[in-house]
């Protein structure tokens, strides 16, 4: 690693209406090093970076490429100076080629009227070569998330970039295409290519950065050298305290002796999942684990009425009971909270209050009319509740940040009172703070006796909450451990079909 | 003394500044000011613009059109649109036009066009959401089936019904002291759904579809029987104005109802609807026929010829669209 500082901002201050973003902020980017990028949920990593790539314009401050000054009006600027942002949400063109899809700021910019297809071709295999196999001529939506990453990705390089912008590009991959890519990335720093690594996760961030930057509500809290620091460092600055007790105790005793909350028996969709049977009860967390796309999510869809089922059956509290419709479910006390927050979840221009009561209307509702009064003061109670930040509730949820939106849509669940509470990825692009408050309020309605059903792709969380977890592979259930079994040699070995209990 | 005059003066100008600025933010005040401004340029350029006998001309000419808005507006807010209101609304008027020609009594006629305004309405809403196709291309084909069967119905030439009994033709001709019937129903209507798109729970969950089909699924919301519902809604108020009309002319003329589409849709763009779902009102849409129907008696009084019509109509739209699309990239921006 040189010490040739490649890009430096400096006291860069951002407002919006109503809040400070970002309040001085300093980064220093080596020649060919990775730099990681931490911070909460809301500390400003995106907006710092939206910057840096020309989208927003800072109130005050300089940015500095190659110690000369710069103004970056546009992205368009900020390519020239050899920047490039591969943001968390691919932003490809669907339905045309891969190589259309790299050189789509050359083909914009061409002044001759028709595309040389074969030589098109011929360079994009040459840019995608070292990055893996990805055939040129393949259109987007025929490729996986991360062949399409590595796609954003050679779109980047193809501009010559020397300054790579890496935002969460890992929390859509699966553990292979992970490391595929952190090869990608050394290859990169190889070349002598800087890399902004934005990430929650601190494995990796040890594993694969020189420096780690923090952010912390718009203020820089500055870098540490990897080799010379800890995650609880790291953890700690982010937070502004230390992150002790990270799991709250488990239930005492045998929960399965508690009263019967759920029984599912024999559930098949003939597709996705096959004979899922399993118990749950009160007070108890029972984990769902399982690679992606073992059918998890399916599962827990088809109780609450929202996949399709050809078999099985649901007793709830004894009863047999029969749920063809989501609403079935609610009336019940059994709600789900989806993986995908943005589409499945949230009415991102709706107030707070209106996602908050959207659950079960009628509940503020008189004579068929949404009764203001009862509607504000529900929402408000369930906001203070889980202290999501907000200024008020009457703003849309679209102001919040990614960690008070999860917190929002667990407002919406708890607003109805709930029996079982089904949670899917719950923790899924949330910040150190937020994930523990969560993983709190999770142990604490479990104590109310709500029962729980959590499915994580997160190992630490799944072992650190669950009572009992029910392992899936392929659509079938390879049974479900409890106690000392719930590790994650065990998980993994299940998990990969090498082993069942008790199935 | 003069500089406690001016702090007097500044004050009732900021306080009337703040109200300007207040009315000015919500989209229903917008529309007010500038009905307002039209009218005042007008009342200067025609002195028939500002007589009984004028409004009462424009009443009538948006009132009609005003029912269907309300469909239009509660369509636009669940995300989908209604290109077949005008053919549907014709239809009504032959079914019930062809079925009292027939001998059946005029009232039951009308009964049966709405239901079977309300039945196309109930087969729209079957394709978008059992079928699964887009709102824009099932209401395209529907225009043509509508507009088709209306010709076959009349073998392509106008019914005429003056035989209608007086009762009947009192809801299109009659007044109740010096307003037109047709305005009170107008009323009545307009009243009473703007009122429910504000407060109702059923409304409520419109709304949530609109802003995110997905979501409303997973907040328990039945979204396909809801799409359905607005679908028939929808056709049904078009149905209505249908006999409304043929009541007033005393003819059911199988050309009728060309364009409709363009005025309405045109009408909830301006009064705030958005074509990506999830926001309008009554009022607003309301307000936005109005200003159009104002405008266009304005062109007549102004001597402007007939076909000049469509294309100041199109130039407002455009206009209306872009005021909002702006507005809305400055959301986002902000």
């Amino acid at each position: 690693m040189s010490s040739e500082v490649v890009l430096a901002v400096q006291g860069i201050v951002k407002d919006f209406p109503g809040t400070r973003a970002l309040d001085g902020v300093d980064l220093d980017l080596h020649k060919g090093e990775i730099l990681a990028l931490v911070g909460e949920n809301g500390a400003g990593k995106s907006t710092l970076m939206n910057i840096i790539d020309g989208v927003l314009q800072p109130n005050e401050g300089k940015i500095r490429i190659n110690g000369e000054e710069v103004v970056l009006h546009t992205p368009l600027d900020a390519q020239r100076y050899g920047i490039g942002f591969v943001h968390q949400e691919i932003a490809l063109c669907q339905h045309v080629s891969v190589a259309e899809n790299i050189f789509m700021a050359e083909l914009n910019t061409s002044k001759k009227s028709l595309v040389n297809y074969n030589d098109l071709y011929k360079r994009a295999a040459e840019i995608l070569a070292p990055l893996g196999a990805v055939d040129p001529k393949k259109r987007v939506n025929e490729l996986s998330i991360s062949n399409q990453q590595i796609v954003e990705i050679a779109k980047a390089l193809s501009l010559d970039c020397k300054i790579l912008i890496l935002d969460e590009p890992t929390a859509a991959l699966t553990e292979s295409e992970t490391d595929a890519l952190f090869k990608i990335m050394q290859d990169l720093k190889a070349k002598g290519i800087s890399i902004i690594y934005i990430s929650h996760r601190m494995a990796e961030i040890f594993s694969q950065c020189d420096r780690v930057s923090i952010l912390r509500d718009g203020v820089y809290c500055g870098s540490l050298n990897i080799a010379e620091t800890d995650s609880k460092e790291v953890v700690s600055k982010m937070v502004g305290r230390e992150i002790t007790n990270l799991y709250p105790p488990k239930f005492q005793g045998d929960c399965t002796k508690e009263e019967e909350l759920l029984r599912v028996q024999g559930f098949t969709d003939g597709f996705r999942f096959n004979d899922i049977s399993f118990t749950l009860h009160q007070g108890e967390i029972l984990g769902f684990s399982g690679l992606i796309g073992a059918g998890r999510s399916e599962v827990m869809k088809a109780i609450c009425g929202l996949h399709p089922k050809i078999g099985g059956s649901v007793a709830f509290a004894g009863e047999q009971i029969s749920i063809s419709h989501y609403e079935d479910a609610i009336q019940r006390g059994i709600v789900y909270l989806t993986e995908d927050r943005k589409v499945e979840g949230v009415f991102l221009d709706l107030s707070i209050r209106k996602n908050i009561s959207a659950l079960k209307i009628d509940q503020v509702s008189t004579n068929g009319l949404v009764d203001r009064h009862k509607e504000n003061g529900l929402s408000d109670e369930y906001a203070a509740k889980l202290n999501i930040k907000c200024a008020s509730t009457t703003h849309d949820v679209s102001s919040l940040s990614g960690g008070n939106q999860q917190k929002v849509l667990l407002a919406k669940l708890l607003s109805i009172r709930p029996k079982v509470i089904i949670l899917d990825e719950p923790t899924r692009g949330i910040d150190v703070g937020a994930k523990s408050e969560i993983h709190k309020l999770i142990r604490n309605l479990a104590n109310e006796g709500i029962g729980i059903i959590m499915i994580s792709s997160e190992l630490p969380e799944l072992i650190g909450l669950s009572d009992r977890v029910l392992v899936m592979h392929e659509g079938d259930s390879c049974g479900i451990i409890c106690g000392d079994d719930i590790n994650e040699k065990k998980i993994i070995h299940m998990a990969s079909g090498l082993e069942k209990v008790g199935v | 003394m003069s500089e406690n005059m001016t702090v007097k003066n500044n004050s009732v100008l900021s306080t009337l500044g703040n109200v300007f600025t207040k009315v000015k933010s919500f989209r229903e005040g917008t529309l007010i000011l500038i009905i307002l401004a039209v009218c005042v340029i007008m009342s200067f350029l025609s002195p028939y613009f500002m007589t009984w006998g004028n409004w009462r001309a424009i009443f009538l000419s948006f009132s009609t059109e005003g029912i269907v808005v309300v469909g239009m507006t509660v369509m636009l807010i669940i995300g989908g649109i209604d290109l077949s209101v005008g053919a549907v609304m014709c239809l009504a008027m032959c079914v019930a036009g062809r079925l009292f020609l027939m001998g059946m009594n005029p009232w039951l006629a009308s009964i049966i066009a709405l239901a079977v305004s309300a039945g196309v309405g109930a087969i729209m809403g079957y394709f978008v959401t059992k079928i699964g196709l887009v709102h824009f291309i099932t209401t395209l084909a529907f225009l043509g089936i509508a507009r088709g069967s209306c010709y076959v119905l009349t073998q392509g030439s106008p019914l005429s019904l003056f035989t209608l009994p007086a009762s009947f033709k009192f809801i299109g001709q009659g007044s109740v002291g010096p307003f037109p019937f047709i305005i009170i129903i107008f009323l009545i209507i307009v009243i009473f759904s703007d009122f429910m798109v504000r407060k109702s729970s059923i409304m409520r969950k419109v709304f949530y579809t609109g802003s995110n089909e997905k979501a409303a699924l997973f907040s328990g919301i039945r979204v396909n029987k809801i799409k359905l519902g607005v679908s028939v809604l929808c056709s049904s108020l078009a149905g209505l104005a249908g006999i409304i009309y043929m009541s007033r002319f005393g003819a059911a003329t199988p050309g009728f109802g060309v364009g409709l589409e363009m005025t309405t849709i045109s009408a909830a763009v301006i009064g705030g609807a958005s074509l990506n779902g999830g926001e309008g009102t009554v009022l607003g849409s309301i307000l936005g026929v109005a200003l159009l129907s104002i405008i266009t008696s304005s062109l007549i009084l102004l001597d402007v010829s007939v076909y000049w019509q469509d294309l100041v109509k199109g130039l407002i739209l455009l206009f209306a669209v872009s005021v909002d699309h702006f507005q809305h990239a400055k959301k986002m921006k902000a």
